[in-house]
């Protein structure tokens, strides 16, 4: 399916189209920043962002989720027996996802859908979403995706790809899934070459002004306890405050706790977002805690992103260069930099 | 889709006090659908999430042998919140069971070989479960010696004891049961720790393999007698132990390195261990 195009007059009507048949997510702006939220009028959605300050992770993987419930009632033949909390898994459309964050939940996908184990519900939300992305045509200055191995308008992740050409949109189809949403929209009209020039400039200009900032190629080759046992790692974790604010924001973060709760003669199951920045993360019951200190648990967090996970997977880092932890780390911790040197080569004079 | 976090419901059948500090209890579970044990097939050295509907889930090793039918069963040592209230429920209450999880020792390769069993302390259960099965009548041909020490601080702390007793007596074992001290005058056995005892007992590498579970501080001084002994690495076999919540490899807490234990482990040899970071 050749590109098509849709002025921007006329695409929220598009919106509008998709609300009709399907539960559409996309950036709303709430307070100071944007976040993924399902609109409910089509002029909710803002395409006119950066990108959200959280992850669109929680799309998949809810911040907090009920995974059971069940009955507490003395006599209940059922207390104590949990069962599957209720869920809607109805189609549904994300529009105006960045590349990156796509590309992350490929990465996240290795994680909940394995040969052994599939997540149950991260693998129904992700066959029930269409992913509608969004390419970037000014990237941020944390930005580095193109470094690793994604960019501006990577397609990997999506099923479309719209690119904001000033006076409309050009829409990429990439997938059946991608081909039955756009299926049911109308008012398209074929890409003119002005735009298809205009495009890819807007491309070119986007990919450039990030350039490749580390190469991250040769952490592949380095032993793992070698890197484990580096010296910088003292540098590194020096001003690090274990807020845990980089793990909530990235996209490729995906840990998890799980709880009981009750309330009165009824409980829940449920699962939410955890933290390797938390010493509680690893506690045992016996009290010993395999990453008491806190440059342990700094070291884990870098190196499960640029090294057990690639060691495992073969699927590259588990970072998609969004940036998010670079711009919001309270003390300025820069994982490009930790990637900086984790891959240098030193040259020891003989 | 199958829901890998969705316990079994099962029955408590008995509960039994393994040790004189009453610290550790033997509970006796028995599943509600009998469709549920058959899905619940599991070889000596796995483990399963004992879950508790209000308080949650407890990662804990398999003490039963697959050889043994109609039931399965765990020793727990009372420590936090759930294995608290675990210790106080009783026979004919209901609760869950998720698993069989993780790997468990390696079988095929055991086959054919004489194996060292050394444990201490509570971390006896999946040891238990290995002399049990390895003892069946159907198993016992398919291994040579099997040589077992085992210790624990006093007589009262070990587990199993009627159990420990009838491997005394039998032929196909050499039990070499141990306390650190006692002043139990008609104490027949050994005294001595560990690694001490395994030393002047000075079982034979030679087509061996050795499995060991027990406290770090046992473990650490034990390693080198196996060694000196001529026991390999990647004949050296152990269980770790570590916080988990999923059990399958999805949470993300249990790492070490690029391995999770609940899923990658939690058996190793000491060879894959030598390979991954000392943080455990």
């Amino acid at each position: 399916m050749s590109d098509i195009y849709i002025s921007r007059g006329k695409f929220p009507e598009i919106i509008g189209q998709l609300m009709a048949r399907y539960r559409v997510y996309a950036p709303v702006l709430k307070g100071e920043y944007h976040e993924f939220a399902k609109i409910e009028k089509t002029e909710e959605a803002d395409l006119g962002y950066q990108n959200t300050r959280l992850s669109p992770k929680g799309l998949f993987h809810p911040h907090a989720e009920r995974m059971f419930e069940y009955s507490l009632v003395k006599d209940d033949p059922q207390a104590g027996i949990l069962k599957e909390a209720p869920k809607d898994f109805s189609p549904r459309v994300v529009l105006g996802i960045r590349p990156c964050d796509a590309k992350a939940f490929q990465l996240d996908d290795v994680n909940f859908d394995t040969t052994a184990y599939q997540d149950p519900w991260w693998v129904r939300r992700r066959q029930t979403t269409t992913l509608i992305g969004l390419a970037c045509n000014e990237p941020c200055g944390t930005c580095f995706c193109t470094s690793l191995g994604t960019g501006p308008f990577d397609t990997a992740g999506l099923d479309v790809l719209l690119v904001d050409t000033g006076e409309g949109y050009t829409a990429q189809v990439l997938t059946q899934k991608g081909k039955d949403v756009v299926g049911i929209t109308s008012g398209w009209e074929s890409v003119s070459r002005t735009v298809s020039e205009k495009m890819e400039g807007l491309r070119k200009s986007a990919e450039d002004s990030l350039g490749r900032q580390f190469d991250f190629d040769p952490i592949k080759q380095k032993d793992m306890l070698e890197l484990f046992n580096a010296s910088f790692w003292d540098e590194v974790q020096f001003a690090c405050i274990n807020c845990g604010t980089c793990t909530f924001l990235c996209p490729t973060c995906w840990c998890f706790d799980i709880q009981d709760e009750v309330w009165g003669d009824k409980g829940d199951r449920i699962r939410l977002w955890d933290s390797c920045m938390f010493p509680l993360f690893t506690f045992h019951g016996s009290g010993h805690n395999p990453r008491s200190q806190k440059l342990q648990r700094v070291r884990q967090r870098f190196m499960h992103k640029l090294k057990y996970y690639p060691d495992k997977y073969h699927n590259g880092a588990a970072c998609v260069g969004c940036g998010r932890c670079v711009k919001f780390c309270p003390v300025n911790i820069d994982i490009r930099e930790v990637v900086r040197r984790m891959s240098a080569t030193c040259v020891c004079p003989a | 889709m199958n829901n890998p976090y969705l316990p079994y419901p099962v029955r408590i059948d008995s509960v039994v006090t393994e040790t004189e500090d009453r610290n550790l209890k033997t509970f006796k579970l028995v599943f509600l659908n009998p469709e549920d044990e058959q899905k619940f097939k599991y070889n000596p050295g796995q483990f399963a999430e004992l879950s508790i509907a209000g308080l949650g889930e407890i990662p804990i090793g398999i003490a039963t042998s697959p050889t043994e039918k109609g039931f399965i069963k765990f020793t727990v040592n009372k420590v936090g919140k759930v294995t608290n209230h675990l210790h106080n429920m009783k026979e004919g209450d209901i609760m869950g069971v998720r698993g069989p999880l993780g790997n468990w020792y390696p079988w095929d390769a055991l086959e054919g070989k004489n194996v060292v069993i050394i444990g201490g302390g509570f971390a006896f259960t999946t040891l238990r479960s290995s002399i049990v099965y390895m003892l069946d009548p159907a198993n016992r041909s398919r291994f040579g010696d099997i040589t077992v020490v085992y210790g624990a601080r006093s007589p009262g702390l070990l587990l199993y004891k009627d159990e420990l007793a009838a491997w005394e007596q039998r032929k196909d074992i050499n039990m070499h049961i141990t306390v650190d001290g006692t002043d139990d005058p008609n104490w027949k056995y050994n005294v001595g720790f560990v690694p001490a005892v395994t030393k002047q007992k000075a079982p034979s590498a030679e087509n061996s393999y050795a499995i060991i579970c027990g406290p770090p501080i046992m473990i650490k001084f034990t390693l080198p007698v196996l060694t000196e002994l001529g026991f390999p690495p990647e004949r050296i076999i152990s269980s770790l132990e570590m916080r988990m919540k999923c059990g399958i490899g999805i949470c993300g807490r249990c790492n070490i390195g690029s391995e999770y234990v609940c899923k990658d482990g939690p058996v190793f040899t000491l060879e894959q261990l030598s390979k991954l970071p000392n943080e455990y």
